[in-house]
């Protein structure tokens, strides 16, 4: 009680409960907005929209707030923990915060970055009928979101881990009515689920050992435990499985692409920007556990660099506007992960950060398109849209250029940090990371040229488009610049932890990860800058590799294979014997024998009195025959 | 001498007798008389065993019995007579509606 009392009585303006009731008014005001919004003013579009948007405005402020005080006046983490359950005598779990860096960073990209996304929906959900449906999803995204940022314990991040994955399914089959969409959003939650089960197991096996779910704990007790090293690989790879299943990492990366069924802000926020970046968050979180094995350690940077490498591939020969850009973020998460993996949480969480910036302000961009042309998606029937957008086409050429790494733009500072990293522990990754780094370049420009320069291809489309409103526009515009200048704080990397030893490479190594984005828009604008720009030269140029890659590797029709006939086999072996021996042989047995014990005693009644007579003498002599005779 | 076993002996017999014509008999009245006759089987062994150990409750309790069997008789008799109204007969037989 006396928590509560000191959560709203109090000041919260610089008391010493100051910082706590905040972090609590930042994870729950989202999810009062989504409450009332479902509950009360579904039917008032504007009234709901407003709430959702306050709410998120108000934890953004809050947020800031929080940043600035520990970056300025250096007040320090406060733990606040409500004691939830316990269970036994061993479990206890609490229902706890932790506001360090890493947190105070996270909760600032989610907020600032959803708060640009909150806005910007107002306009491109404009006229949906599920406009306050929208918005309380929304919220209750933040909310969960919020929730992994600030868990302190496992078992509390696992509850919100799993909400996230709620809300996306509910955002991205928004549009339900489309096959499309509430396959894709099924297909989402499903293989998030594979992924979730590897990080449940690993949870449990650390506690096992542990006896504990708090990060804190966790932190001080795991080195003194003296685990095994295949003990330690395995709790590290198992609750690496519920990062790969969120950040959508090889082998379980094949729900994000599909995942662009939803609305474009909601692949903004969840499946660019925070919801996919939280598998990363998690590593971050947890790399002390991860780092010392080198199995586990090994195994995070391989998974990265190869999803960094093979989405990258995967991006030139898509057509869709958002696909392109979601497999650019498969290929980007694939860098965090691979960072992670090579001992730097710090250099992951800063690409994390200017990434969703970037990131963003791409899929906002790439949205305000799909409206100009009333949801057209193909990038051959765009073309020469700057004309008509200039807003939308600069902020996008902005967000191209930092995704590409170009300096002095946000993502030239991070990626660079992480390639160094690859540079200084292990030189196929860093070979396969520049590899992905000149692809990104490529596919970003080929985007770029192809959509916004050159002829119209749809005249049609091309006369009715406009630029968008100003609701949309802003946030575009507040995204520019943080995309810009993102990479200029250069404390964010600082902020995190211990300063980062910045080694002195070679000018040669610098030059070269400078010149690696600018060969790829070269080359990039060498087939797509010119009059009628199509896929055929790059095409006849990959020859057999271009068939793989417009086909994803075929993944998707290898899980189809394996679904349909490893999986089915065993679903029909389960169903025979479920049909055949529990159903007939078990319950059908049980229930034939009673019905035959009850035909064959049936027989006895004759309706006979004599009969019943002699059986009740018989009985009554039997009986006594035992008891006193023998 | 008479001993108690023999008293038990003669006991027993009736009762045997007794159970027989319930058994065999098809007449419903008679039936009764027999069933009577295992009631008086059992109130023999009980003076027996009363006059043989000297206690006076056997004999008490065949007071019981006999009260009992007095009653029985007066219900029984007049289910016999509904019946036989109903079947214009007296013989169990004719009773075979009590079963599935």
């Amino acid at each position: 009680m006396n928590n509560w009392v000191s959560m709203y009585g109090t000041d919260w303006a610089l008391g010493s409960h100051g910082p706590i009731c905040s972090v609590w008014i930042i994870l729950f005001g989202p999810l009062v907005a989504a409450a009332i919004i479902t509950l009360l003013t579904s039917k008032q579009k504007g009234l709901s929209a407003a709430l959702s948007i306050a709410a998120i405005l108000l934890s953004f402020a809050l947020s800031l707030r929080l940043f600035l005080l520990f970056t300025l006046k250096g007040i320090q983490h406060i733990p606040h923990v409500i004691h939830w359950l316990t269970i036994g005598n061993s479990i206890r779990i609490d229902f706890g915060m932790i506001t360090d860096p890493l947190a105070l960073l996270m909760l600032l990209v989610v907020t600032g970055v959803g708060s640009a996304i909150h806005v910007y929906s107002l306009g491109y959900m404009k006229g949906d009928p599920g406009f306050s449906r929208y918005f309380a999803c929304l919220s209750l995204f933040t909310f969960s979101m919020l929730g992994i940022v600030i868990a302190n314990n496992f078992i509390q991040m696992f509850i919100f881990w799993e909400l996230v994955g709620l809300s996306s399914y509910l955002l991205i089959g928004f549009w339900f009515e489309k096959p499309s969409a509430a396959e894709a959003g099924k297909k989402a939650f499903l293989v998030n689920r594979v992924g979730d089960f590897g990080m449940m197991l690993g949870i449990l096996l650390l506690w096992s050992h542990a006896g504990t779910f708090n990060f804190v704990e966790l932190q001080q007790r795991v080195p003194g435990l003296n685990l095994s090293v295949g003990t330690t690989a395995l709790i590290g790879a198992l609750i690496f499985c519920g990062a790969v299943g969120k950040s959508a990492q090889v082998p379980l990366h094949v729900w994000l692409p599909d995942a662009m069924e939803g609305p474009t802000p909601v692949s903004a926020l969840i499946h660019a920007a925070t919801m996919v970046a939280a598998g990363v968050y998690m590593l971050c979180r947890v790399s002390w556990l991860i780092l010392p094995s080198a199995a586990a350690s090994t195994l995070v940077a391989s998974i990265g660099g190869i999803t960094a490498l093979m989405a990258a591939t995967i991006a030139i020969a898509q057509n869709d506007i958002k696909r392109i850009l979601a497999y650019s973020t498969l290929s980007q998460l694939g860098y965090m992960v691979m960072a992670v993996g090579l001992g730097g949480p710090t250099q992951a969480m800063f690409h994390l950060t200017m990434h969703a910036f970037f990131k963003a302000l791409l899929f906002l961009s790439a949205g305000s398109v799909i409206i100009a042309l009333h949801h057209e998606q193909d990038i051959w029937k765009m073309g020469g849209l700057w004309k008509k957008m200039p807003i939308t086409s600069w902020t996008f050429v902005i967000a191209a250029l930092a995704l590409a790494g170009v300096p002095p733009l946000s993502g030239f500072y991070s990626k660079d940090e992480i390639l160094f990293l690859a540079y200084e522990r292990n030189h196929v990754l860093f070979v396969m990371a520049v590899a992905a780094a000149f692809l990104t370049a490529y596919y970003i420009g080929r985007e770029v040229f192809v959509v916004f320069f050159g002829k119209p291809r749809d005249q049609h489309a091309y006369d009715h488009a406009h630029e968008s409103p100003l609701v949309m526009t802003g946030p575009l515009l507040f995204l520019a610049l943080l995309s810009v200048i993102g990479g200029w704080y250069s404390k964010v990397p600082d902020f995190l932890g211990p300063p980062h030893q910045a080694e002195h490479h070679s000018l040669l190594l610098k030059l070269g990860l400078i010149a690696t984005p600018l060969l790829g828009f070269l080359v990039a604008a060498k087939v797509y800058w010119k009059p009628g720009p199509s896929d055929a030269p790059v095409k006849a140029a990959l020859g057999n590799i271009w068939t793989w890659v417009e086909n994803k590797y075929y993944f998707d029709e290898l899980y189809a294979w394996i679904v349909k006939y490893i999986q089915g086999t065993i679903a029909a072996g389960c169903d025979l014997f479920d049909r055949w021996i529990l159903q007939r042989l078990g319950i059908g047995g049980l229930s034939a024998g009673t019905g035959l014990l009850g035909k064959t005693v049936r027989l006895l009644q004759t309706g006979s009195i004599p009969g019943y007579a002699f059986l009740v003498s018989l009985g009554v002599t039997i009986i006594i025959y035992y008891m006193v005779i023998r | 001498m008479i001993t108690l076993n023999h008293y038990l002996f003669v006991s027993g017999l009736l009762f045997a007798l007794g159970i027989a014509g319930v058994i065999i008999r098809r007449n419903a009245l008679v039936i009764y008389m027999a069933l009577e006759m295992n009631l008086n089987a059992a109130n023999l062994a009980l003076i027996a065993f009363s006059k043989f150990n000297k206690i006076v409750d056997g004999q008490i309790l065949v007071f019981f019995v006999i009260a009992i069997a007095a009653a029985e008789v007066a219900v029984g008799l007049a289910i016999i007579v509904a019946l036989y109204r109903r079947k214009q007969s007296v013989s169990v037989d004719e009773l075979k509606t009590m079963r599935l």
